[in-house]
């Protein structure tokens, strides 16, 4: 396990960066770790998708496979893609603080 | 220099149910991780993209060894469809898509969706019989040419 500093706090992530602890997320941190992927600035759009897939994981225990998100998040396949170019559902689980989402659709 | 897949271009030859799937699998999985993928589809592979036949898939039941019963049993009228319903409700309920809103969705990814010249003119078809999502009817060495720099893989 490593861990990895944002706004000054010490949160641990596991060899791919995602949160082992979910709890230990703040909202603060969403825009330095997309900033780590690439993703410059965190839209209202982009923040639609990452509270949905926050929310359901805070529901389901699981986040949200792209299928999912695109018929119920209110943002189509496409533009989360353009949202989220290396991965939606990857990307946007990394920077809500949640584990990476498992299935393979 | 990195260890990762960066593309990856995808050739989907057969029709069967169980010969398209995979072949989708891979190219959906593969934008999800955000690498770029390119599919192809050849021969009875087509019939994926073919607007009147893509949501008439069957499984396989003649010839078949892996579902595990006799091939003159698959032969009967209608074991093909039930099969066929049968795995359809179980991957529904895995969250995997049916083959046309599936193909759809990995337009969506921003996949590129291909047809072989070569098999479009073999069975008589043209740019018509296509679904809306397709990005081309390409030759083969076309073909080679989007696959540059990547990974192949023939289903």
């Amino acid at each position: 396990m490593t861990t990895a500093s944002y706004v000054g706090i010490e949160v641990e992530v596991n060899e791919e960066g995602f949160f082992t602890d979910p709890s230990a997320w703040r909202e603060e941190m969403a825009p330095i770790i997309a900033k780590e992927m690439g993703i410059d600035e965190l839209t209202d759009e982009h923040w639609q998708v990452i509270r949905f897939v926050r929310d359901r994981y805070l529901q389901t225990g699981g986040g949200p496979s792209v299928r999912v998100l695109g018929k119920t998040s209110g943002v189509a396949v496409k533009d989360l893609y353009r949202l989220f170019p290396k991965g939606p559902a990857k990307q946007a689980a990394k920077i809500a603080g949640i584990p990476k989402p498992v299935g393979c659709i | 220099m990195t260890d990762y897949i960066q593309k990856i271009s995808i050739i989907v030859s057969q029709g069967s149910l169980e010969g398209i799937y995979p072949g989708l699998i891979m190219a959906n999985g593969a934008r999800s991780e955000g690498i770029e993928a390119n599919l192809f589809f050849t021969f009875f592979g087509l019939d994926a993209i073919n607007k009147s036949r893509q949501d008439h898939i069957k499984l396989s039941s003649v010839g078949n060894p892996g579902l595990h019963f006799p091939t003159w049993l698959g032969g009967f009228p209608g074991v093909s469809k039930i099969m066929t319903q049968y795995m359809e409700s179980k991957m529904e309920k895995l969250d995997i898509p049916p083959i046309p809103e599936f193909i759809e969705m990995i337009s969506d990814t921003g996949a590129g969706l291909y047809a072989c010249k070569a098999s479009v003119d073999l069975f008589g078809m043209s740019k018509d019989d296509f679904i809306d999502q397709l990005d081309g009817i390409i030759t083969v060495g076309d073909f080679y040419q989007l696959a540059s720099g990547g990974q192949m893989l023939f289903t």
